[in-house]
């Protein structure tokens, strides 16, 4: 009576394959969402967009750049930067809502492997956040913001805010996992901000008090944002400390340190659910 | 299938629970909130790990064997487990994908699943649209694309309104004629009592009563005829009259005036109390039978000394 069940996967191949076109039927959820509510995932790429304005015409004037250069040369890549870590809030209550709702616990109960449900959750979280980087770098030219450097700099920039972002991920679905409801959601959503505005995203940490300058320039964001300044060749202030001197570095690294954190902390969290 | 399950501080956590299922029946797991139902069926699913104890399910073990019982079972848990965005079409594609159907197998199934559950129609809206009852029936449909020898269902009711509760219903029980072994949780005397073969009684996580629905209810002395009197009215020679058709200590409450009576067969008793009364040129106040409730299940078989005793009929 169960002839309609699938062979039985046990070559290693088998299953990796499987694993793979899994990922990516549970990818693929998200890209429908978009067509069936095109509305939410337009406000979600196109919100940088009004930061990005909001900040570079109305405080724009009032910040002084060296040199006169221009205020959106210095911000859009603190922007592409704080996009990525913003993409902190979809991976948690997508993570948050799929458990809540039981839809992690039906996929849990199929004969599929579990990794596959947290890798889907990467690709489609990647996809979602390259498009809005693609997006936001297209609206910041339209506001008079260039790369001046080669364009392999320019592309290894990009790949510097990709590897920001994956990092993102995997503390986006820890904390998904850990969340009991909407409300603890709710208060991850209020401290992104003060994090994002505790770093060199709008402006030198120099003008900030000694303390929350450093703390803002050990900022993970901070160093990822130097880092694709010097990479796009757009203004920022370098060789303050140690920490900006080594921005491309600390900008490898941080995220690396972020993903071997919270990338076992989000598998045991996610198999912690059966306990 | 045996399992036991000493779950933490939680007091929906099973505390020595047993339970053989026949296969091709229909089990009915009733209790209250709290009473471990969903805790047992999320470890039958492979969704929870036993602290102590065993269950096989389909001949399969649910801790070492895990990925063979998920071969065999559907979940259809107790909130609707499907994507609301996606459309109904859409979920039973994905969920076929994800049961490793072709794409054109995936649609077929998809399609077939919706004309069986009276969804077709609304097979292209998002399931936020969807009724309660509907989504249930979708629930089923997901739970259903590879034709599971066991299925799960928790509390597939709870929260509809009697419209839903039917078509769930009769949804359940197409499934039921082709031979899945279903264990089902629920609230509802009344839900057991239609869907399932056996029935058992679940209270802080141990099983204390089992039998067929007949059993339960001949345990536990029928309906209850319930008469309440005017006020000046002599209560011995009611007291009188309903001995003869009582199955079982009759229950004043002076307070309401009210004698509640435990029958068996019904009709009989109401109308040899009816008769007998308007004898005794009383006339009471209201006269009714009514279906025993869970509680008074409950007060009974947690009043008895032998919580884990066989019921057998009293009469």
């Amino acid at each position: 009576m169960n002839n309609a069940l699938p062979a039985a996967r046990t070559t290693p191949i088998s299953r990796f394959g499987w694993l793979l076109a899994d990922a990516w039927t549970i990818a693929r959820r998200d890209l429908q969402h978009w067509r069936q509510q095109p509305g939410a995932v337009i406000v979600n790429w196109f919100f940088p967009i009004m930061i990005a304005l909001m900040f570079g015409l109305l405080f724009g004037g009032a910040i002084a750049m060296p040199d006169g250069a221009s205020y959106f040369e210095f911000l859009m890549p603190g922007m592409f930067a704080m996009t990525m870590f913003f993409g902190l809030e979809a991976t948690m209550i997508a993570v948050n809502t799929d458990a809540a709702k039981g839809i992690t616990d039906r996929f849990r109960a199929m004969p599929m492997n579990a990794a596959a449900v947290l890798l889907g959750r990467c690709v489609a979280d990647m996809i979602s956040s390259a498009i809005g980087l693609l997006i936001l770098m297209v609206a910041g030219v339209l506001l008079g913001w260039r790369w001046h450097g080669p364009l392999t700099a320019a592309l290894a920039a990009v790949g510097l805010l990709l590897l920001l972002r994956f990092a993102i991920l995997w503390i986006g679905i820890f904390l998904g996992l850990s969340a009991k409801g909407p409300e603890s959601v709710a208060s991850v959503q209020i401290l992104i901000w003060p994090v994002s505005f505790l770093s060199n995203v709008f402006v030198d940490t120099v003008t900030m008090p000694a303390l929350l300058g450093t703390i803002a320039q050990w900022n993970p964001l901070s160093s990822t944002a130097t880092a694709i300044r010097q990479l796009f060749v757009n203004p920022g202030w370098r060789g303050q400390a140690w920490i900006i001197d080594n921005a491309q570095l600390m900008a490898v690294v941080w995220p690396l340190i972020l993903i071997a954190i919270f990338l076992p902390l989000s598998v045991r969290g996610y198999r912690k659910l059966g306990r | 299938m045996r399992k036991h399950y000493a779950g933490g501080t939680k007091d929906a956590g099973l505390n020595g629970f047993d339970l053989t299922v026949r296969r091709g029946s229909v089990c009915g797991l009733l209790g209250p909130n709290g009473a471990g139902k969903t805790t047992a069926i999320r470890v039958l699913a492979t969704l929870l790990e036993l602290d102590s104890g065993q269950a096989q399910v389909a001949g399969f073990d649910v801790t070492t064997q895990a990925r063979q019982v998920r071969e065999n079972i559907g979940l259809v848990g107790q909130y609707a487990a499907i994507d609301e965005i996606m459309s109904g079409r859409q979920n039973l594609i994905m969920f076929g994908r994800l049961n490793h159907l072709s794409s054109r197998e995936a649609d077929k199934r998809a399609d077939a699943l919706l004309e069986q559950f009276d969804l077709a129609e609304a097979a292209r809206l998002p399931v936020a649209k969807y009724s309660g009852g509907m989504r249930r029936r979708l629930d089923l449909a997901v739970s259903l694309i590879v034709s599971p020898p066991v299925l799960f269902v928790d509390e597939p009711t709870t929260g509809l309104d009697p419209v839903g509760r039917r078509e769930v219903w009769a949804a359940i029980r197409s499934r039921v004629a082709d031979g899945t072994t279903v264990l089902l949780t629920t609230q509802y005397l009344e839900e057991a009592d239609q869907l399932a073969d056996r029935i058992s009684m679940l209270k802080a996580g141990r099983v204390i009563a089992e039998g067929t629905p007949d059993e339960l209810k001949g345990a536990l002395g029928g309906d209850w005829l319930d008469i309440v009197l005017p006020l000046d009215t002599d209560k011995s020679v009611v007291m009188r009259i309903v001995e003869s058709v009582a199955s079982g200590p009759i229950q004043a409450d002076d307070e309401a005036n009210r004698i509640s009576v435990p029958v068996i067969e019904r009709t009989r008793a109401l109308v040899t109390v009816a008769r007998a009364l308007a004898d005794a040129q009383i006339e009471p106040q209201d006269l009714s039978l009514r279906r025993p409730t869970l509680d008074e299940v409950f007060i009974h078989l947690t009043s008895t000394n032998e919580p884990e005793a066989q019921l057998e009929p009293t009469l």
